[in-house]
């Protein structure tokens, strides 16, 4: 926190709802701005930068798996699927049509949404494990599809080239450049899910979530209501796939494979279920984690080890290490990274006095 | 709020990664960066653990040996877990470190940096990786294969089967057993292809990721089809399991002959041993067994060191596959030396240093690579070994088949 909280009283629904609590806010949210829109890519060096491009996407995709599982209670591990979906469709979009990012990225989002929708009809009468095994089924079928329909994956090697997306005429080519198109539907992604939690739909999706059956008594409709964080959550997929396609320039389907959705579970469970920080914050736990640790390995390791026994140790003791920290951080506050922050931030709100 | 921790993190992230960075910088002689990715811990470990210090070993030996042309190498290794968004970030940090050639490792990997490559003028080789049509140097200018394509594979098998059925292939049956992904599939249009010339019989049956449930297949084949050979194009764990059900129906081996992935000592070890294994045919690019000098300087690098040969080095076929990876690169860049008269090379000097590779052969290990602007692929040279007391035997030299079926698939990619 860079601002102390003080003098909040709130006297209205209006005012309790309002994105900014202080006027502070406003102003730390321009600064925030300003901070990763101007002097991150000013500052930072292209290796920084890549890394940076992957969380960006990954921030997008883990955002919608959340407005899925954590904010509607649903459980999917059909999303790598639904990326590939949102991937392919853009890039026979742009390689068959030539259609630019702007009509390409919404495209492949949409085609997601309708294909989770049906991944999610499943929803309507099962729930829990069960779900589980049957967007599982919806992540299978996908692949197969793509990976054996020549008309979709473009040939043997079900992957298709596509040219970068080219903006006011210059084609985004260096990473700095990708980096402020990233930034900007990353920026998109998290605004949008910080309003949909506060509006009627989303408070709808948190009342299936908390307890389903009274949620529909109160009058919530829930057939309606389960699609459509279906399809919201698919959208936001299958835009993930296409900025990764936009990204690499190649949609193939090996990038999409089962692991990809479990990584992303990861993703918002260690990052914390319902919540938008959880999401930015799980994204960037399980992106850098690995690489923060083969950093510290590699600075320590040189001082111990010969080079051939460094090279295998590294890998290694890295996949260890990650997994030991995932349960370090679960042990220590079971409702995940953004909980962590708010108990940090809590505590600081009165320090020195704490009671 | 929400913004402002992903900024604090993002910032101590940077620090942090700063502080190493200006904390490693080396103070050293003249030297050249090659970055390889690996392997060591994901889907294709097993490939990975042998291969990867088969590639280190041989930079060692020609650094200890003096380097190349005055200047050391400098070889930086990074893991990916054969999964995409580490492999971009392992070829960003080794374009940050200056590398002039990269060594990828893995498929989807390989697509996903061919365009980065092309952009950053950094070539890249795939050897046994990526698509067959990368052979084409003027479509993929820094993508190099570098080794025989499943495509040059898929022919050399063929050959092979022809020559060992009496030189005509009318009306024999031969059943293609493969992997049901792309890669698998891939080699399916030359042998397409080349039923209709040679009018054989071709069946195929797919075995579906990961690999492991082949039993039905291989009952098709052997009490349906009695094809008169196999062609094996599998991965991972699926080799060893196709050998050991083939076995067990009854089918000779020596009437299997199995693609480059599906031939190593692991395989055999996984399918029970030699004795199970016996008679097998395999595809490979790459020398394999004992009896090359390469290996010997490196038993004597060991033993110069006090050490014994490491325990990688029994497992000739991923071993010899690195040293030869090693040895395409340290010539790479022994050419882009030589051609910049001794200046320190860029990527582009390296990508023109690798298509003057030619008579490189570190006796026998290496096929008779003829590498040029336009052909990335070095000819398509593969041996075939048997399995045989313990050991691959080598049956055949190097040959390559069906050139003008293979120049005319290249064309309509």
């Amino acid at each position: 926190m860079f601002h102390r909280e003080s003098g909040v009283f709130k006297t209205s629904y209006v005012a309790d709802m309002a994105v900014y609590p202080l006027p502070i806010a406003k102003w730390t949210v321009a600064a925030l701005t300003a901070l990763f829109a101007v002097v991150v890519p000013l500052a930072m060096s292209e290796y920084y930068l890549s890394i940076l491009n992957l969380i960006l996407i990954a921030v997008v995709g883990a955002l919608g798996l959340n407005i899925l599982v954590g904010y509607t209670g649903q459980i999917s591990i059909g999303h790598g699927a639904l990326m590939s979906v949102g991937a392919y469709t853009a890039a026979n979009l742009i390689t068959r049509l030539h259609a630019p990012f702007w009509l390409a990225l919404p495209a492949g989002g949409a085609m997601a949404a309708a294909i989770g929708t049906v991944i999610g009809i499943p929803s309507l009468r099962i729930k829990g494990l069960y779900l589980a095994i049957a967007t599982l089924a919806g992540q299978l079928i996908i692949e197969w599809t793509i990976n054996h329909v020549p008309w979709i994956s473009g040939g043997v090697q079900a992957s298709i080239e596509v040219p970068r997306p080219t903006f006011l005429g210059t084609q985004l080519r260096t990473q700095t450049q990708l980096y402020l198109f990233l930034l900007f539907f990353a920026a998109v992604a998290i605004v949008g899910t910080i309003n949909l939690a506060r509006s009627r739909v989303g408070r709808a999706f948190i009342a299936i979530r908390d307890q389903d059956i009274a949620a529909e008594i109160i009058g919530i409709d829930i057939f309606r209501y389960k699609l459509l964080a279906f399809a919201l959550s698919s959208f936001y997929a299958g835009v993930t796939g296409v900025l990764y396609t936009y990204y690499l320039g190649v949609a193939n389907y090996e990038q999409f494979q089962i692991n990809v959705s479990i990584d992303y579970l990861a993703m918002i469970i260690i990052g914390g279920l319902g919540s938008v920080l959880g999401s930015i914050l799980g994204a960037i736990f399980v992106i850098l984690l690995p690489i923060a640790t083969r950093w510290l390995l590699e600075g320590l390791g040189g001082l111990f080890l010969s080079s051939a026994d460094l090279a295998n140790i590294i890998p290694n003791l890295r996949l260890v290490m990650f997994g030991a920290l995932i349960v370090i951080f679960l042990a220590l506050e079971p409702e995940g990274l953004s909980r962590l922050w708010r108990n940090i931030v809590a505590y600081f709100r009165v320090w020195p006095f704490s009671y | 709020m929400t913004r402002m921790t992903t900024g604090t993190l993002a910032l101590a992230a940077v620090a942090a990664a700063l502080a190493w960075m200006a904390g490693s910088a080396p103070a050293q002689q003249k030297e050249v960066v090659i970055g390889e990715q690996c392997d060591r811990t994901g889907a294709t470990q097993i490939v990975g653990v042998i291969l990867c210090p088969g590639i280190m070993d041989y930079i060692n030996l020609i650094n200890s040996k003096g380097g190349v042309e005055g200047y050391r190498i400098r070889l930086v290794e990074i893991d990916h877990e054969y999964k995409v968004p580490p492999a971009i970030e392992a070829y960003e940090r080794h374009k940050a470190e200056g590398a002039v050639s990269i060594m990828l490792y893995g498929t989807p990997q390989t697509q996903a940096l061919t365009q980065k490559l092309n952009e950053d003028k950094i070539p890249g080789t795939s050897p046994g990786f990526g698509t067959s049509a990368a052979a084409n140097g003027t479509r993929y200018p820094y993508i190099f294969p570098v080794a025989a394509s499943y495509w040059s594979q898929g022919a050399a098998a063929i050959k092979f089967i022809k020559d060992r059925l009496g030189g005509n292939l009318e009306g024999k049956r031969i059943a293609y057993l493969f992997y049901d992904n792309p890669a698998g599939r891939e080699p399916m249009v030359i042998l397409e292809d080349l039923r209709k010339i040679e009018k054989f019989e071709l069946k195929t049956f797919a075995v579906p990721p990961p690999g492991v449930e082949l039993g039905a297949q291989v009952l098709d084949i052997t009490q349906r089809l009695r094809p008169d050979f196999v062609i094996s194009h599998l991965f991972g764990r699926s080799p060893s399991l196709a050998m050991k059900e083939l076995k067990r129906a009854g089918y000779p081996l020596s009437k299997v002959v199995g693609l480059v992935w599906a031939s190593a000592e692991a395989d055999v070890q996984a399918a029970g041993g030699w004795s199970v294994a016996e008679g097998y045919h395999t595809v490979q690019f790459a020398g394999v067994g004992d009896d090359y000098p390469a290996r010997q300087e490196i038993v004597a690098m060991y033993k110069a060191q006090g050490k014994g040969p490491p325990k990688e080095m029994q497992s000739t076929v991923y071993y010899n596959r690195g040293l030869l990876i090693g040895a395409l690169h340290v010539e790479a860049v022994r050419n882009a030396i030589k051609a910049r008269g001794g200046e320190k090379p860029t990527g582009e000097d390296v990508k023109k240093g690798f298509e003057a590779i030619h008579g490189l052969t570190l006796g026998g290990l290496v096929p008779p690579l003829e590498l040029s602007a336009s052909d990335h692929e070095g000819g398509g040279w593969v041996q075939i070994f048997q399995a045989k007391g313990g050991k691959f035997v080598k049956e055949t030299d190097w040959f390559r088949a069906y050139q003008e079926v293979l120049a005319k698939q290249l064309k309509a990619e």
